[in-house]
């Protein structure tokens, strides 16, 4: 596959949005394990939720 | 399962655990597919092999307005019926919906320069478009300056339906203006102007970006609702340390407790 004089521009294009999407689903799995981590703790110091159930519980 | 069901965060949790797998794996299996049908696409008898660009231009251009879209059905669900989850889904498809116009602005001007001679024209479409990309940094500022989520909710749905005014405007600015970029080749009246060999990848890619908006809303919502968990059980943790701080100082101001009575 040949992308002919404009390769550097086709590339950037496409490494941009790969960098993009990556970094979307990072921030969506760490912001996820950050507040899972936060109500692990609240738990932990003994604040619970007035239905009882665990806050971490997402099933 | 009903929207009213949704209503109930706990229920939308234990759907979101359940669906988010497969809508990840098959936003996976269709980028994959996409990518190769793109790669084996012929160059344009005019833009050569730049035309690759427009499968990963086209459909984040798409997704910048339809997740506008999205929000701006998410703020109608916050002001008029009041649906518990709307404004979750406002405030978490914003980044992503900046980060897909960021992608359009960018793949956009990558494309321009070999083709226009330029990454940038000040013309009715590529203005229109940054003033979305604009909006949707103002929207995530306006949530993030506002501290209770429900009062944010609120000011944030008016200004998303005010900017959704923007939306045909970005789509009908190559037709009511003169610009430098091309009018509609695919969604147009009398059908596509795209050759099948152009059209069907991307069409695939298009799918695949809109599951995999699909996938991150979904994830970003279950973020969000947690987040809200953490602040509610934050401010418990807070009235119970006012509580017996009070308690254990004997004060007879009962100022304090009926603010904790309050929230």
């Amino acid at each position: 596959m040949s992308l002919g004089p404009y390769a550097s521009f086709i590339l950037t294009s496409y490494l941009a949005v790969a960098a993009v999407v990556a970094i979307l689903i990072v921030w969506v799995v760490i912001d996820h394990r950050t507040q899972q981590q936060r109500l692990r703790e609240l738990e932990e110091s003994g604040i619970t939720r007035r239905s009882g159930k665990s806050a971490t519980d997402t099933r | 399962m009903s929207l009213i069901d949704l209503a109930n965060p706990s229920r939308f949790l234990a759907l979101t655990a359940r669906v988010l797998p497969w809508l990840a794996a098959a936003t996976v299996i269709l980028l994959a597919l996409g990518l190769y049908q793109a790669s084996l696409a012929p160059d344009d008898y005019q833009q050569g092999a730049t035309v690759k660009i427009m499968f990963i231009h086209v459909p984040n251009a798409w997704l910048s307005m339809l997740v506008w879209g999205v929000m701006s059905v998410a703020s109608l669900g916050t002001l008029v019926w009041r649906h518990p989850l709307a404004d979750v889904a406002a405030k978490a498809a914003a980044p992503i919906g900046a980060s897909f116009t960021f992608l359009a602005l960018l793949t956009g001007s990558l494309w321009g320069r070999p083709m226009w001679g330029t990454y940038w024209e000040w013309d009715a479409r590529l203005t229109s478009v940054l003033i979305l990309f604009l909006m949707y940094l103002g929207l995530m500022a306006l949530w993030r300056a506002v501290e209770d989520p429900s009062r944010a909710a609120r000011a944030a749905a008016v200004l998303t339906l005010v900017g959704a005014i923007n939306l045909p405007i970005i789509k009908f600015s190559v037709d009511w203006w003169n610009t430098l970029h091309q009018p509609a080749s695919v969604m147009r009246m009398g059908g596509s102007t795209l050759d099948k060999s152009f059209l069907i990848p991307l069409l695939v890619m298009a799918t695949a970006f809109t599951l995999l908006f699909l996938t991150l809303h979904l994830a970003a919502m279950r973020n969000e609702i947690l987040r809200r968990r953490v602040r509610s059980l934050q401010m418990m943790q807070a009235s119970r340390i006012a509580f017996s701080s009070e308690a254990g100082t004997g004060s007879r101001d009962g100022s304090a407790s009926r603010e904790i009575g309050a929230t």
